[in-house]
């Protein structure tokens, strides 16, 4: 995919997160709004995957830690095929298999089920030690909340990573900067991030736009490089982002769009869609 | 004749290594207690295959489950305490809920701990482990049971919970007809007057308990119950219509334990009085385990003196 194929899937995922999120009349929207650019650079670009055989051992493995965020991870797995479009509509509804969580025993193409802070981070290590003891090839993404950093497991789990040099491991943060109670500075601030993971012996990669796909790309590039240790990849991002009303509001944090808002943010998500549309044909595309 | 003695979590380390020959994807994981929960025995034979996650019991647990996603079998150990104690959460969100193959085995269960005293002396986690889902709680009585049991974990598809103890037990399965099933309970004895239902050490001391009560008159059954969950629901209704009074003793507290998970089968199946001998809603305290055990109530003569109070 080029880049502006990559941004138009974005747009595309944004949609089914506001689409998802306001059918569950409940749910986390801004930090899968933040996290966009992310999911779409690893199921787009990234990762060894196939929808048609969503367990195939050889596969690589994406852990989301910020399990909350779940509405980007489902429209994201959607967008690639691994089950239909239409079922985000379902999303956290009684008997649906679109759990408020990911959850690894019923959704195509989730590695492992998570939503408790702290914990799919040790899951992921897990699975990276693992192709390590057998030899296998894959590679191992995980995905953090900025916030979730103050679980002090997240930090046993980097010093097992970085105690065991283990190069096929990506974190990355979504330093969105917003958690529940407020700016993260003003809750209990995990504050300097790239620094404390130097610390623990990663390559640390600071991206200054994280919902810049560019910048994720060449982050991502430069971690493949990375031998003989962890790399922690650390995205700036926008909570809520591409949706006007819900960037940098806390607020927006876990709260779905009524209906006028869901009809705002969608139009704001069309709007940007059109402007790409508009870029294509400058390129000719 | 001496009895001979073995601490279950010998067993547990000889039954790892017996394994690990036969299985190549079998993988050992340790929180920094190799030497004490025996894991340290596997690790001299494969130590590619162990894998010391250092002091962090939750994180120990969370790696197990992703080493499970990939299709390997892993064995977590700590003590009792911080493998279903301190990484509960983690046992249930990343291991129970997803229904993963991963074998936590805890040593160093109940107050037969000793020394350590009360912040090591876990008498709750069987309690703990079987309010969890799909989750398989055994808890053996020797060392011929908790071999067969490390062996029947693995051979089971998803999580099991194995209880071993510190101190050296009585061996008392080693007879060429003993059989290991998980969710089969097994009668040691035969009785009309009550019926025993011991678990793990207390097995041989109630053993021990129904032979004096019998010189005495009072003709005591005894059943051991090494898996706790799923419960043999079937051979209790069976001895509590045959008996009509039950006295389960354990080392372990006696609220949600094995006194719990028989009230609440024969509760629905057949309810009949029942004693529930244990550790009484309180914490362990420091001494050398056999005193302490003595001192719970929970050796043949603390049982026989309280089933006697009981019947009277």
């Amino acid at each position: 995919m080029n880049t502006l194929e990559l941004k138009r899937t974005a747009n595309e995922i944004r949609k089914g997160i506001i689409e998802g999120v306001h059918a569950a009349k409940a749910g986390h929207p801004g930090g899968a709004l933040s996290s966009t650019e992310i999911f779409t650079w690893l199921y787009f670009q990234e990762m060894n995957v196939d929808p048609a055989d969503p367990k195939k051992p050889d596969r690589d493995r994406f852990v989301l830690s910020k399990g909350h965020s779940a509405p980007g991870y489902y429209a994201a797995l959607a967008e690639r095929g691994f089950f239909p479009k239409e079922d985000l509509l379902t999303l956290r509804h009684t008997g649906s298999y679109l759990q408020g969580h990911p959850d690894m025993k019923h959704i195509p193409g989730v590695d492992m089920t998570s939503g408790s802070l702290g914990q799919g981070v040790s899951a992921a290590v897990g699975m990276a030690i693992s192709a390590k003891l057998s030899k296998d090839s894959y590679r191992v993404y995980t995905l953090l909340g900025d916030g979730e950093i103050e679980e002090g497991q997240v930090w046993e789990a980097a010093m097992f990573a970085g105690y065991h040099k283990l190069d096929n491991l990506v974190f990355i943060v979504d330093n969105n900067n917003l958690q529940i109670d407020g700016p993260i500075t003003e809750v209990c601030s995990p504050y300097p991030i790239d620094k404390k993971f130097e610390a623990f012996n990663f390559h640390v990669i600071n991206v200054e736009d994280g919902n810049d796909i560019e910048q994720i790309a060449a982050a991502f590039k430069e971690a493949r490089e990375v031998k003989g240790m962890p790399t922690a990849i650390i995205a700036h991002t926008l909570k809520g982002k591409g949706v006007s009303f819900m960037e940098g509001q806390v607020g927006w944090h876990g709260k779905a769009p009524n209906d006028e808002q869901y009809g705002q943010a969608m139009a704001d998500l069309d709007r940007i869609g059109a402007e790409l549309e508009k870029e294509s044909g400058a390129y000719g595309d | 004749m001496e009895i001979k003695k073995v601490a279950t979590r010998e067993s547990y380390g000889n039954a790892l290594v017996e394994l690990g020959k036969k299985h190549q994807d079998l993988v050992v994981l340790d929180a920094d207690l190799a030497e004490a929960t025996k894991t340290g025995m596997f690790k001299k034979v494969f130590p590619e295959r162990h894998i010391d996650c250092g002091i962090a019991e939750c994180n120990m647990i969370g790696i197990a489950a992703g080493i499970a996603t990939t299709g390997k079998v892993p064995f977590a150990s700590s003590f009792a305490m911080f493998a279903a104690g301190r990484a509960y959460e983690q046992v249930r969100n990343s291991v129970g809920y997803p229904h993963l193959n991963v074998k936590i085995a805890a040593t160093h269960a109940g107050i037969s701990v000793g020394e350590d005293g009360a912040t090591h002396q876990c008498n709750e986690d069987i309690a703990l482990m079987r309010t969890i889902p799909g989750m398989v709680v055994i808890n053996p009585s020797d060392d011929v049971e908790a071999k067969a049991a490390v062996e029947a974990a693995y051979e089971h598809e998803g999580p099991v919970y194995l209880r071993f103890g510190r101190l050296a037990v009585p061996v008392i399965n080693d007879r060429p007809d003993y059989h290991f099933e998980i969710g089969k309970g097994i009668v040691l004895r035969d009785g009309k007057d009550l019926c025993i239902v011991a678990t793990g050490l207390c097995v041989s001391e109630a053993l021990k308990a129904a032979e004096e009560l019998s010189a005495e008159g009072i003709d005591a059954a005894v059943i051991n119950i090494h898996t706790i969950k799923p419960i043999d629901t079937e051979l209790l209704k069976k001895y509590a219509e045959k008996t009509g009074r039950i006295v389960t003793v354990e080392e372990h507290s006696v609220i949600g334990g094995l006194g719990g998970a028989v009230c609440e089968a024969l509760s629905e199946s057949c309810p009949v009085p029942v004693k529930r001998i244990g550790i009484q809603d309180c914490f362990g305290e420091s001494g050398p385990a056999l005193e302490l055990i003595h001192k719970y109530g929970i050796d043949a003569e603390g049982i026989k003196a309280q089933i006697k109070e009981w019947m009277a």
